[in-house]
């Protein structure tokens, strides 16, 4: 243990490396997209639904593990968490002002040409 | 116990230097929960991302006991200029 960070174990690591590049786009989030349990998932559900892009979900309160390893995975502190391409995206508040400009929908755009 | 919307702000204020601040508590009774809105020069060439992070690390003690946290604006002083006066140009509805 160094300071106040659990340190991030290779074999956990490993494990995210694969599961934020199971699917093109996937959203760590409270619930599920079908159920979501907070106002914050259920914005960024909302969003890729509208932008009508096949997405899959995982909700993180029934993984202790994965809730706490993906925050330092990601340096970001907060669920829910969008990938695209195995690359962290942002979480709710910048996914709602990169589909407002339209950037969301571009990167999303080139993610499915890759 | 939850952490108050004047330490959210004092703790941006020291670590950010912000030229223009607003902090709004949004909890609805279940929590810290807070609206951010942050103006500063250390945005200055870099990314939504990275000024989200910056935001998030410099209340990184904080975010254990929030709730929530919205941080409605990142932006640069240049960047809050011209809105507020794209905002003023319009008619007052």
């Amino acid at each position: 243990r160094i300071g106040c960070f659990a340190a991030l174990s290779p074999e956990l690591k490993t494990t995210l490396d694969k599961v934020v590049t199971s699917h093109k786009v996937i959203v760590f989030m409270k619930g599920t997209k079908d159920f979501p349990q907070c106002g914050f998932s259920n914005t960024v559900v909302s969003i890729l639904k509208a932008v009508n892009v096949p997405f899959e979900t995982v909700n993180i309160l029934e993984n202790e593990m994965l809730r706490q390893g993906l925050k330092e995975y990601s340096q970001w502190p907060t669920f829910p968490q969008l990938y695209i391409d195995g690359e962290f995206f942002g979480g709710c508040d910048i996914t709602v002002d990169a589909y407002k400009s339209g950037e969301l929908q571009e990167i999303l755009e080139k993610a499915s040409l890759s | 116990m939850g952490v108050s919307k004047e330490q959210v702000e004092s703790t941006l204020r020291s670590k950010l230097s912000p030229s223009h601040i607003e902090v709004i508590d949004t909890s609805g009774g279940c929590g810290a929960s807070f609206k951010v809105e942050i103006v500063s020069e250390q945005f200055e060439g870099k990314r939504l991302l990275d000024r989200h992070r910056m935001v998030n690390g410099a209340l990184a003690e904080e975010m254990k006991d929030i709730h929530a946290l919205s941080i409605a604006k990142a932006l640069t002083p240049d960047q809050w200029n011209k809105q507020q006066q794209s905002q003023t140009s319009q008619p007052v509805a």
